[in-house]
């Protein structure tokens, strides 16, 4: 593959990078729970959660805006969410007449709809994070040493480690199908949507028998190189006494957000 | 950018963390018997097999076509993975497929994950599985037309989960954001169908040995016939009630302990479950929330052993 679209990693040498990915893993996790847990609208402890990331994103050493220019592919989905604008009982902001539907928007209905994105769009920036600082082979592992059944993690990883190669297939195909679809100036191009979709599936069939296929030829290839059902790694973690160290600071602070967002001053 | 994110996948913030954990669980539980039932039925030889199919899938959704008006649709791909793989195998198909999304991509969340994964990799296959099991061993067009109604009602179903997860969670108003992400996902569903179909319909005149009697998706009990049957029926009753009579599907709600009043309290913990003859105290909801598991997890159970005496008995 000529392009590397799907490796999130940005290599580097900082503190992040060096901190054991099981570390990682769980307090990304810690860090999401609390953004849920903080109630609406505690503004101070949103603010304060932001820092915490702007923070991480220093110690990454990959500059302390990263996470955020990439956080807002989340956005689109918030369409889901402006409709607790009008669902939350509270004093009535204005109201809106579509048909029948009369819509209430209210103003505890509002802090909730803005506390839902921000909680959002915090936790997306410290999944970024997470991936950008841990290449994909080592998330794997930390999730085996977090009991993930060893099935799933040798799934993904497969799954991983063989995208590239069906996304160059994928290409090819759409290239081909590109090339077939001359169109002459003045004519309407294709057929339609349905024969369309036939063309995809028909694609999607292809490249099922192309994975299918080669599937067969990675397990002989896997069998002549010992494999006997499961995928070893020469790379052992462990945990050093900094790893405990940086992940207790870090849930730590986590927890102090929790006493300003649940008992604000005054 | 070759990625296209499908409209279903459920960001983190937009769940609480009653309804995340809850999906969590139940999750796990199914995920819990598909490998004990893959692990029992297929060999170390299906390992790398399933991992090229989970590849498969993830690429085979970046295969776009034109719809209308500039946006185009993909295979989601649920109903697919479990009509070759069998039930089993394609729920960890796409168990794999959602995690990559949401971890790599930020294509979901990681809390709410377990939504994800129950809206678009197990309700999809159990579903898309149950209604095509049906026709095994009829004629290939039967198959075909089955086929295309289990991947649409499929794509219904993951809609319909979501969006009333969205609803208890306290994020999305029910009459609104049912009708909304069914309408949408009634076009996407017909995509989906259509290039289900034509897939399979590919793979049906160059390999037709891969879906034959013997293949391991004739596996599956039937069972599935069942679990496909009651799915599809919940979707149907519940999509109206939920556009129509927002109050009756509250009610219901609200009656079974699945759904906070909002509370004022500062520390709203658990906003989801509570017990009425407990109150609106954290241990209620904790209570309500493992009495919900409990009566999942027995039904679960008591459905599976039924259903393993008459397979035997077939």
């Amino acid at each position: 593959m000529h392009d590397n679209v799907f490796d999130r990693f940005h290599s580097g040498e900082s503190l992040l990078h060096r901190l054991d990915p099981r570390v990682k893993v769980v307090v990304t996790v810690i860090f999401i729970i609390s953004n849920v847990l903080l109630p609406d609208a505690a503004w101070l402890a949103f603010g304060l959660s932001w820092l915490l990331l702007l923070g991480a994103n220093m110690l990454s050493g990959l500059g302390i805006w990263f996470s955020f220019k990439r956080s807002f592919v989340a956005l689109p989905f918030a369409l889901a969410a402006v409709t607790a604008i009008f669902s939350i009982p509270g004093n009535a902001l204005w109201n809106w007449q579509i048909g029948l539907l009369t819509l209430t928007a209210t103003d505890t209905g509002v802090l909730r709809f803005l506390s839902i994105l921000v909680r959002s769009w915090l936790s997306v920036q410290m999944a970024i994070l997470l991936v950008a600082v841990t290449p994909f082979p080592d998330l794997i592992h930390a999730f085996e040493h977090l009991r993930v059944p060893a099935i799933l993690t040798t799934i993904v990883a497969f799954l991983y480690r063989y995208l590239f190669v069906l996304t160059d297939e994928v290409m090819r195909l759409m290239r081909a199908r590109e090339s077939r679809s001359a169109t002459l100036p003045g004519h309407k191009s294709g057929g339609n949507v349905f024969w369309r979709a036939r063309v995809v599936g028909n694609m999607t069939g292809q490249l099922f028998l192309r994975s299918f296929e080669r599937s067969d030829r990675i397990y002989n290839a896997m069998l002549a190189r010992g494999y006997q059902g499961q995928i070893r790694t020469l790379h052992a973690h462990t945990m050093h006494r900094a790893d405990w160290l940086y992940g207790l600071v870090a849930v730590v602070l986590i927890l102090s957000l929790h006493v300003v967002g649940h008992f604000p001053l005054g | 950018m070759l990625y296209a994110p499908a409209p279903m996948h459920i960001p983190d913030g937009f769940l609480s963390l009653a309804i995340s954990i809850f999906s969590w669980v139940m999750t796990v539980a199914i995920l819990t018997i598909a490998i004990r039932k893959t692990n029992k039925a297929l060999g170390e030889r299906q390992v790398p097999l399933m991992g090229i199919m989970a590849a498969f899938i993830f690429a085979a959704q970046m295969i776009n076509f034109p719809v209308a008006g500039g946006t185009s649709g993909h295979l989601l791909g649920g109903a697919l993975a479990a009509i070759i793989l069998g039930p089993w195998a394609g729920m960890l198909v796409m168990t794999a497929v959602i995690a990559v999304q949401g971890l790599l991509f930020q294509d979901g969340g990681l809390l709410v994950m377990g939504a994800n994964i129950f809206n678009m990799g197990l309700l999809t296959a159990a579903v898309g599985y149950g209604l095509y099991r049906t026709v095994i061993g009829r004629s290939n067009r039967t198959k075909l037309i089955v086929a295309g109604l289990a991947a649409w009602v499929s794509v219904m179903t993951g809609a319909l989960a979501t969006s009333l997860e969205l609803w208890l969670s306290g994020t999305a108003k029910l009459n609104i954001v049912v009708p909304a992400m069914l309408g949408v996902h009634t076009l996407i569903g017909i995509g989906e169908a259509l290039v289900t179909v034509a897939a399979l319909a590919f793979i049906f005149r160059t390999r037709p040995d891969l879906l034959g009697e013997q293949s391991v998706s004739a596996k599956g009990g039937r069972g599935w016939v069942v679990a496909g049957a009651l799915i599809t029926l919940a979707v149907v009753l519940l999509s109206p009630l939920a556009s129509v009579d927002p109050d009756g599907l509250n009610r219901v709600a609200l009656d079974l302990g699945f759904f906070a009043t909002e509370t004022a309290s500062p520390i709203n913990i658990l906003g989801g479950y509570a017990i009425p003859f407990l109150g609106e105290t954290p241990l209620s909801r904790i209570l309500a929330g493992g009495l919900g598991v409990l009566v999942v997890a027995g039904v679960a159970l008591l459905a599976a052993r039924l259903l393993r005496k008459r397979t035997e008995s077939t």
